[in-house]
């Protein structure tokens, strides 16, 4: 890796105010995307904000109707917190599908939020159940804050503090990782919620994005089979030396199902 | 009271030796080593396939922080070539095509990753910032990055010299007996398969650490390889034209090789020049992408497949064209992989009457291509066992009864087949029946049906095989172009107070042989376990020995040291006769103990190492003091193991995933000295043919671009895409070694993946699938579920 500045703040406004004071310095959390970049020197950041030391991103907390997880909050507390597992079991069981156990141990919440990778699973968490995302600036809906590949709402400089997830009456997730890299191939995480059914597609597509026949299929009948004749068009997912556009597009009908009939 | 040592001879499963040093972080690989004053190497590799050079502009890069030297090309004068090992004959007996394999580019680069120039800097990062100043001038030609656009006319040309890009264009077997067998069929069968390239990835990257020294003239390199005398012998007297005595090659403690650390690479004779250049030691360390572009792959070949059948279902010709790809330059032994590695195996255990094969090597803008666990014999297999499947389906029998009519009976040993090779010892029927039972092959229609219930598709495959490994007679492979010896060597050296030191010329890189040939001087001479060291690796401290592959360190450099075992015995007799009063003739030695036949008159193995060490009562006149000696083993033939694997797969029709439930391995590999270790090498075996059955590929696109250049996007085998894999070994001893050991470290990766393909095609028969190519995706599954049969969607 280039070489780089290093800094260790201890609050949000520390960290906002050395992100602000240097367009090229970069926040890093776990480190599951940026740091192999820097390994492979495909990044070249002044310097290294380390978000690691700041007590307010941590936590899981009940909120009433409400989940709020803190941007720090590793992968592995995610698929083993008590409260998660009671209010959103479909979340921590898709926390403890992430990468592997090195993974989980490192990787964050918000990190993978905010990198937004079409092959990273919380995003399709986030939307799919309609989450907000919460920067030290203000709330942003879900269904705004992804915008494709790698892609967010966030501004430069604005930091993502924590997400509050609506607990749904049920939600389920399913993916096909890729075989190589365990990235997810295709997944669907599906949610009913007092708001409505949602269905949210990872890995499949350049970014998360929602289908909206599926769920106008579940509003109608919450089971398995109503989804299984619902068809994904290949047009515009990713094709590559794995798979087809057209076998991801099976995939999404097939894990669809497969998430509804995890669900319950 | 007694107390009864445990056994640790022939046939005990001791714990390996070296495992506490490996398991505790305290392993000295070749990055481990660091010398006083030393620099680091960063290559500058081509970015492109195929490109003219028109120009370096090195005045950035030289100006970088920390750069001691930069060197291209122009620099490595009077340097020779990397050198190929084995020279094959084409068709009509002329050389085959051999260019020269430049250790730097010599104003052209031909595939990515090809080495431009080398940077030496203070550390390793100054290296590669200069590394990146540098600017070349490319001039990009148009790539051939498989063997089709390489052979198509008016191919742009690899080397300028070699026309068509044909490395050559062989043959074995008589044509016209072969196709006049084929004009008495009953049926032919013609079946065309690819077999898939691989990447090896051993679990270290390659490394090399060159020194020099002003003062004496000595050079020493230190490198991950496989067989430190061969790269001396070709890096020494091919590349760098230095004195063997004034050069030293050290491979230490290796992080696996499976083949891709035999051959000499440009980096170990770049570190080993510069040193000398410098007076200065230079460290090259791979990082895992130039693990990926510059390591030899392995694999790839495409064969077209003819298979006459009389009207019982007996084979009664085979005829096989195979192209062979050899990458953009010849590695070390590339040239005979395809050759005598793989189509002298094509009878395989069949008494098919006739062989014909013709194999054509091509060159192609891609890494090179050579030796990869089982080297050609892989390849054979999956041909001759998905053939025999394919031929069982067409002629309408029993995928087992097809492979029963035609095996070889064990009687008939020794047999010569028709391409070349005389098979020493065989069991076939044995084999296969005990791996039916252990696989309950008879019950697998039952299994089928519980798993259609789950709405998976269940399949069940065989693969009856043999290989040729325990490399090799010299005289033979000679005889067919090799450019070396290929016997083994053994010091046995006892010490005065009589534990043992072996220096062998084999290699271990994670074979286990610091246990292994231990427990052949423990079960020889009586002395403990822990009292018997292995030295390998080493030019100083062991004779030329010619390393580790083909499985052949025990068939080969065991039976060396047993040779010197026997020379050591001899002598030792001979001063116990002496202390003894005896004549020779009446000592008998039988583990530790010298004893006067029928009396009660004994010395120890102790006292007689003593004896002739401090030779104060001694035979002085007679033999010379100390206890030490070296044999050299030639082997009288290959050796010859085989076997039968079973597996047994479950495919999810929804996503096209194989899961594999079971598989089964029944291997005959002769006597076996550690069964704890066979079976571990077994199922590292096994574990490889898996991962080629269904996981690896390495993907050129049309440019010569490798798209699977990390493991983002090349799959190699993890523990939870593997089964419980079920061992078991049935011996029929080799008959022409002394130790009657055949080799296990191969077997594993020959037997494997045409069972699972086999296993693969029989789940999805309902969709009348004939083939499957490797690796068997779940993306390449659901193609062929869906493109045409009754779960198609639309």
């Amino acid at each position: 890796m280039y070489d780089f500045a290093y800094h260790k703040p201890s609050s949000v406004a520390d960290a906002v105010k050395l992100l602000a004071a240097d367009p090229d310095a970069r926040p890093i959390s776990g480190g599951q995307t940026l740091l192999p970049a820097l390994k492979h020197r495909l990044n070249k950041p002044s310097s290294i904000v380390d978000l690691s030391g700041i007590a307010e991103l941590k936590g899981i907390r009940r909120e009433g109707d409400r989940l709020v997880i803190g941007a720090l909050v590793k992968h592995h507390e995610v698929a083993n917190s008590p409260e998660v597992k009671a209010a959103i079991p479909a979340l921590a069981q898709m926390a403890g599908t992430i990468g592997d156990t090195q993974v989980r141990n490192r990787g964050t919440i918000g990190g993978s939020v905010a990198n937004n990778d079409p092959a990273a699973d919380y995003p399709a968490a986030v939307l799919g159940l309609g989450a907000t995302v919460v920067t030290d600036k203000r709330r942003i809906a879900a269904d705004d804050f992804f915008q494709g590949m790698f892609t967010t709402a966030l501004e430069p400089g604005e930091l993502l503090v924590a997400v509050e997830f609506p607990i749904p009456e049920k939600a389920g997730y399913a993916k096909m990782r890729n075989p190589a890299s365990r990235y997810v191939m295709a997944g669907v995480f599906v949610a009913r919620t007092k708001d409505g059914v949602r269905v949210a597609v990872n890995g499949a597509g350049p970014g998360v994005f929602r289908q909206a026949e599926m769920e106008q299929a579940l509003a109608a009948n919450w089971a398995p089979e109503a989804v299984a004749g619902v068809r994904q068009s290949p047009d515009g997912l990713n094709a590559d030396i794995h798979g087809s556009a057209e076998y991801r597009a099976h995939l999404v009908t097939v894990m669809a199902k497969r998430a509804v009939a995890s669900a319950g | 009271m007694n107390v009864v040592a445990p056994f640790e001879g022939i046939g005990a499963s001791v714990k390996r030796k070296e495992d506490l040093r490996f398991l505790s972080g305290r392993g000295q690989y070749t990055d481990d080593i660091d010398r006083p004053g030393q620099t680091y190497a960063c290559i500058l590799r081509s970015p492109h396939a195929h490109a003219l050079i028109r120009g370096i502009d090195l005045a950035a890069a030289k100006a970088m922080p920390g750069v001691v030297a930069i060197f291209t090309g122009a620099d490595m004068t009077g340097i020779g070539g990397l050198p190929c090992g084995w020279q094959i004959h084409n068709k009509d007996g002329s050389p085959m095509a051999e260019p020269p394999h430049p250790v730097l580019a010599q104003g052209k680069v031909r595939h990515v990753g090809d080495s431009v120039a080398v940077v030496i800097a203070g550390t390793r990062a100054q290296a590669r910032d200069a590394a990146e100043a540098i600017e070349v001038d490319y001039e990009v030609l148009p790539a051939v990055a498989t063997m089709e656009a390489a052979l198509g006319a008016g191919a742009p040309r690899v080397h300028d010299g070699v026309e068509g890009n044909l490395c050559y264009d062989w043959h074995i077997g008589d044509p016209a007996v072969n196709a006049a067998a084929f004009r008495g069929a009953h049926k032919v069968v013609e079946f065309d398969l690819v077999n898939n390239r691989l990447i090896p990835n051993a679990m270290e990257p390659r490394a090399a650490v060159g020194d020099y020294d002003p003062t004496t003239g000595d050079y020493t390199l230190y490198t991950t390889s496989q067989n430190p005398h061969v790269i001396r012998l070709l890096m020494g007297a091919f590349v760098l034209q230095l004195p063997e005595h004034k050069l030293r090659v050290v491979a230490p403690d290796v992080g696996g090789g499976f083949g891709s650390k035999i051959f000499h690479y440009a980096e170990e004779a770049i570190v080993t020049w510069a040193a000398g250049k410098l007076a200065r030691p230079v460290k090259w360390t791979a990082d895992r992408t130039e693990s990926f572009i510059t390591d030899a792959h392995g694999r790839d070949h495409v064969t077209k497949a003819r298979l006459a059948l009389d009207k019982d279902g007996r084979f009664l010709a085979l005829h096989v064209r195979t192209l062979a790809n050899m990458g953009a330059y010849l590695s070390t032994f590339s040239t005979s992989v395809p050759t005598y590695l793989y189509a002298t195996l094509l009878a395989g255990v069949y008494t098919t009457p006739t062989v014909y094969a013709e194999v054509k090597a091509v060159f192609t803008n891609t890494t090179p291509v050579d030796a990869y666990r089982g080297a050609g014999r892989p390849e054979a297999t999956f041909l001759l066992e998905r053939l025999v499947d394919v031929a069982a389906r067409e002629m309408g029998m029993d995928r087992v009864e097809i492979r029963r009519r035609n095996f070889i009976p064990a009687d008939a040993y020794p047999y010569q087949t028709p391409v070349a090779l005389q098979y020493d010892s065989g069991d076939h029927v044995a084999t296969l029946d005990e791996a039916l039972k252990v696989a309950q092959w008879d019950s697998f229609e039952a299994r089928r049906a519980e798993a259609k219930t789950r709405g998976k598709l269940r399949g069940i495959g065989i693969s009856t095989y043999l290989e040729a490994c325990g490399i090799a007679p010299s005289a033979v492979v000679g005889a067919l172009g090799a450019r070396a010896g290929l016997y083994e060597v053994g010091t046995i050296r006892v010490h005065p107070t009589g534990s043992v030191t072996v220096l062998t010329g084999t290699h271990s890189h994670g074979q286990g042989h610091e246990t292994t040939l231990a427990q052949l001087v423990t079960d020889r001479l009586g002395v403990p376990l822990a009292q018997v060291d292995i030295v390998h690796g080493d030019t100083a401290k062991i004779p030329f020995g010619m390393g580790t592959y083909g499985s052949r360190s025990l068939a080969v450099g065991g039976s060396a040291m047993v040779k010197a075992m026997d020379k050591i015995v001899a002598k030792a007799r001979k001063i116990a006769a002496h202390l003894l009063e005896a004549s020779v003739e009446d000592v008998e030695f039988d583990r530790g103990t010298f004893r006067v036949a029928g009396t009660d008159r004994t010395k120890s193995w102790g006292e007689i190492c003593l004896t002739a060490y401090v030779p104060h009562n001694y035979p002085i006149e007679e033999i010379e003091p100390g206890l030490e000696e070296t044999a050299f083993y030639d082997p009288k033939n290959f050796t010859y193991p085989g076997g039968c694997h079973i597996c047994e797969v479950e495919i999810d029709p929804e996503t096209g995933h194989v899961d594999v439930v079971n598989f089964t391995a029944v291997d005959d590999v002769g006597r076996v000295i550690n069964p704890m270790i066979v079976e571990g090498q077994v199922q590292g075996g096994v574990a490889q043919g898996i991962g080629q059955a269904l996981l690896e590929t390495a993907v050129y696109d049309e440019n010569g671009q490798l798209l699977s250049a990390s493991f983002m996007d090349y799959q190699m085998p993890r523990a939870g895409d593997l089964p419980p894999v079920s061992v078991a070994t049935h011996a029929t001893l080799c008959t022409h070694n002394p130790l009657g050991v055949k080799g296990c470290g191969e077997v594993g990766a020959i037997g494997s993946p045409p069972a699972v393909i086999n296993a693969v095609v029989d789940a999805l028969k309902e969709f009348g699938v004939r083939h499957i190519e490797m690796p068997a995706t779940p993306a390449k599954i659901w193609n062929i579920i869906h493109a045409d049969h009754k779960l198609a969607a639309e």
